[in-house]
């Protein structure tokens, strides 16, 4: 193959590896709780800024920084689920949409009066240098995060499969009143996955940062991203926000290969209402519960 | 013999691996009540799901007055007459008494006047008339269960399906509805129950159909059928007679 | 028509606010112009939501209404009526294809709302790459000569005249959706969103029913959209039919009552003159940002102690001998 097609098809597999620890921060906290985090995007943008903030202090690599900005968001989520969102679960949607909506809108303008409108670029060494493997050139920036990125969801996975919390996590995002009858106490439960959902995007803000300007206004796209991921892959499916991240990624850079970059986004919402016809619940989708 | 309205033929249905209903056969006659009864898990709600449109046949075939309405939808099988009500009670909590009432009128009569005296006599039959501007929610749940029949009767049925409407009730509740049943099986309307409470089918019931881990096991009169020996042994084991 | 007469108090504030409209200066008929716009749009979202059909891409339907009036009548001619007309009824087909799909494969409750989003974005990006109505570099009405434009054949004038526009649809917009809220639709959406499977044992046909809400929603908010277009005179897809849109149309009637025909109204009422004075707060702090964070911050508010809905409460304030 054309050394320069699979750079460009290899470049889209990692970034999309990235989007796809994003969106499974966004489908955890659904397939528990039931409730769209329509503030998804502003985490993330939370984690850039602590990405940048903390490099900007200790210049220590990207995907290190990952793990303080999702332990950050962490907090953030649990804390957050406890004292604001738990309230709102039993609420109608339309309700807990306005209330993400809210928070969204808070977090941006903090991030707006705290650190203005300006972009804030990771300017360090390592965004210009690649790994070269014969013609393949990859970006160490995208090779980093796409591994970090593996490695946090390898260990996510394990949690959940394997830690006491992971199965509470898993008993209560199947059956909830089963869970409460067997003793598991939801309140923790739902702080919990609402960290670990926070956590997922903060991290993944982090390893991003260095590859796009930081700013307030990119976390529209981000959700906009893990909603079209979450879209295609199954809304509460694990697999589906693994395996939609990468094929949006690829998606993405496919099309700017066939038509033109600017092409890329239509060729990622056209992907997605087709999966939309064929099953829409999404690929790994499950039906909405009662 | 009188055709029959409802006829139920070689209806079976399966759920990956598990039939629920097998090989059904049965019909229910214009003008009669008919009881379908069964120890639990019998197949009696997926019998009336799959009558009612709320679920489709693996195969067999349902028709009523002639016409097949297996596989139709369940809106489509209530206008052409058959109602059913639900074995847990499900009132519309953000309308009023007569709001849900009137839902059922409208597949009669496109006005809204029309519709609300269709309701209100409806809800006098259940004795519902002067709760009718509360909000559905705050009913007890006797009355919740005259709602649902209330409902029920105002879309004029001409074939009800009452899910196991004792549930929950307490003796005076339930001879309440019973009379209630009556009354409107005097009117005119063919009546289908599933029930548990036998007081109520033998009260009610000119014929029951049994069944059993999703077969028929028996059909008749309800003494025919208190006698019947499968029966019997269905409810009660191999060595009991039923008093 | 009853149901009409009942709402005399709301008529009578729409009237007034049509005499008003004549004396007070241009800030506040502009101000007050932006209202009736999110009072309508909120009327329309409000209504597809009485059948528990969420939208979230409802700028969509604003969008298609909005490019169809401005391309239709000045690319290709036509008389502007026909084509705010046809704006409509385009907007109107596309819901309700979007309904049918939702309605064929079962796609319920938040998978729906998704469902809405995917369609508002795709559409978006496609306005983006289409020359024809000019891309993300806009699509641009010709500046009207106000000497000899003639409000009513171009659809176009001062701000009077926008004044006068937007509160008529808005009066029209608040009339259609009394007459079919009181009329068996009414009833039959309300069973829908409440149990649908319950209403349909009960006759409720599911699909005819959320065809018919979402091809006046979606309808109206096409007209809603050609009006806009005409009045702000330069339509960008990312403006027009993006998510921001959605977003900002569906506050208003939350905030506002969504199980009330007024809430809508109070809603824009409420959130309007708020995102001005934040704006006017950040701008003359100079903190930029500041008007988000207010914003965001007294939505959370309301929705936290009142949840639901400002004319609700208000309601219940005013009359504390009837109970609900």
């Amino acid at each position: 193959m054309n050394s320069f097609y699979l750079n460009v098809l290899v470049s889209g597999l990692l970034i999309g590896i990235v989007y796809a620890l994003i969106a499974l921060g966004l489908t955890i906290i659904f397939g528990v709780m039931r409730v769209v985090n329509f503030a998804h995007g502003e985490m993330v943008v939370i984690g850039m800024y602590a990405g940048y903030w903390m490099w900007t202090a200790t210049h220590l690599p990207p995907w290190l920084l990952a793990i303080p900005a999702g332990a950050l968001l962490f907090v953030i989520g649990y804390w957050l689920q406890k004292l604001i969102i738990n309230a709102y679960i039993d609420r109608p949607q339309h309700t807990q949409f306005i209330l993400f909506i809210s928070l969204a809108l808070i977090i941006t303008g903090l991030h707006l009066v705290l650190f203005g409108p300006d972009p804030r670029p990771i300017q360090d060494a390592i965004t210009m240098q690649s790994y070269v493997f014969g013609t393949l050139r990859i970006d160490k920036v995208r090779a980093q995060a796409a591994l970090t990125a593996l490695l946090v969801i390898a260990a996510l996975v394990a949690f959940l499969r394997y830690s006491t919390l992971g199965r509470a996590i898993r008993a209560a995002a199947d059956n909830l009143i089963g869970a409460q009858v067997i003793g598991i106490s939801v309140k923790r439960v739902y702080a919990v996955t609402a960290g670990i959902g926070l956590a997922c995007a903060g991290a993944a803000g982090a390893l991003i940062s260095p590859m796009f300007d930081t700013q307030p206004f990119l976390a529209t796209d981000f959700t906009l991203i893990a909603f079209i991921i979450v879209i295609v892959g199954g809304l509460g499916s694990m697999t589906g926000a693994l395996l939609g991240g990468v094929l949006i990624g690829l998606a993405e850079a496919i099309a700017a290969l066939a038509f033109s970059p600017a092409l890329k986004t239509l060729f990622s919402y056209a992907l997605l209402v087709f999966v939309l016809l064929l099953r829409p619940n999404g690929l790994f989708g499950e039906r909405e519960r009662s | 013999m009188p055709e029959a309205m409802l006829a139920v033929r070689n209806l079976t249905k399966a759920f990956r691996g598990l039939i629920a209903v097998k090989d059904v056969s049965f019909e229910v006659r214009q003008g009669e009540i008919l009881a379908v009864i069964g120890p639990n898990g019998a197949g009696k709600t997926t019998c009336f799901n799959l009558i009612a449109g709320a679920l489709k046949p693996t195969s067999g075939e349902i028709l009523f007055k002639g016409e097949r309405i297996s596989g139709r939808m369940p809106e489509d099988i209530a206008d052409r007459g058959v109602i059913r009500t639900f074995q847990i009670v499900r009132p519309m909590r953000g309308m009023t008494v007569l709001e849900n009432a009137m839902i059922g009128a409208f597949c009669r009569t496109p006005n809204v006047s029309d519709a609300s005296d269709i309701a209100i006599s409806s809800l006098a039959r259940f004795g519902l008339r002067p709760k009718a501007e509360m909000s559905a929610a705050s009913l007890t749940l006797p009355d919740r269960k005259m709602l649902e029949l209330a409902r029920a009767v105002s879309a004029q049925p001409k074939l009800l399906l009452l899910d196991e409407v004792m549930a929950g009730l307490r003796p005076s509740e339930g001879d309440q509805i019973v009379a209630a049943i009556k009354d409107l099986h005097a009117s005119g309307v063919t009546v289908l129950l599933i029930e548990h409470v036998m007081r109520v089918v033998m009260a009610l019931a000119q014929r029951v159909v049994v069944l059993h881990h999703g077969e028929k096991i028996a059909e008749g009169t309800p003494t025919e059928v208190g006698n019947d020996r499968a029966v019997i042994e269905s409810y009660l084991g191999k060595r009991a007679k039923l008093a | 028509m009853r149901a009409l007469c009942s709402q005399w108090p709301a008529l009578a504030f729409f009237a007034l606010l049509a005499v008003v409209g004549l004396v007070i200066d241009p800030f506040w008929q502009s101000l007050l112009t932006l209202v009736f716009f999110y009072a309508f749009m909120g009327m329309t979202w409000n209504l597809m939501m009485t059948a528990g059909l969420l939208s979230l891409g409802h700028a969509l339907f604003l969008g298609l209404g909005a490019y169809s009036t401005a391309v239709l009548s000045q690319t290709y001619g036509w008389n502007p009526w026909l084509a705010i007309a046809a704006g409509a009824i385009l907007s109107s087909i596309i819901g309700v294809v979007i309904t049918w799909i939702g309605v064929r494969f079962s796609v319920k409750g938040v998978h729906f709302a998704l469902l809405t989003i995917a369609f508002a974005e795709l559409t978006r990006v496609i306005f983006d790459n289409w020359e024809l109505v000019g891309g993300t570099g806009g699509y641009f009405l010709k500046a009207i000569n106000p000497d000899t434009n003639r409000p009513l054949e171009s659809l176009r004038g001062g701000t009077l005249y926008f004044y006068l526009a937007f509160l008529a649809i808005t009066v029209a917009g608040y009339a259609i959706v009394t007459i079919l809220m009181n009329s068996r639709w009414g009833y039959r959406w309300r069973a829908l969103h409440e149990d649908e499977e319950a209403a349909r044992a009960l006759g409720v046909p599911a699909l005819r029913s959320k065809i018919f809400v979402v091809a006046i929603s979606a309808g109206l908010a096409g007209i809603g959209g050609g009006v806009m277009a005409m009045m702000q005179g330069s339509l960008f897809p990312d403006s027009i039919m993006g998510l921001r849109l959605s977003i900002e149309v569906l506050i208003a009637p939350i905030i506002g009552g969504l199980g009330s025909l007024f809430g809508p109204v109070v809603g824009a009422f409420f959130v309007v003159p708020l995102m001005e004075a934040s704006n006017v707060l950040g701008q003359s702090t100079g903190l930029f940002g500041l008007n988000t964070l207010i914003y965001g911050v007294v939505i959370l508010l309301v929705i936290t102690f009142l949840p639901e809905g400002i004319w609700p409460r208000v309601v219940r304030l005013l009359r504390p001998r009837e109970r609900k």
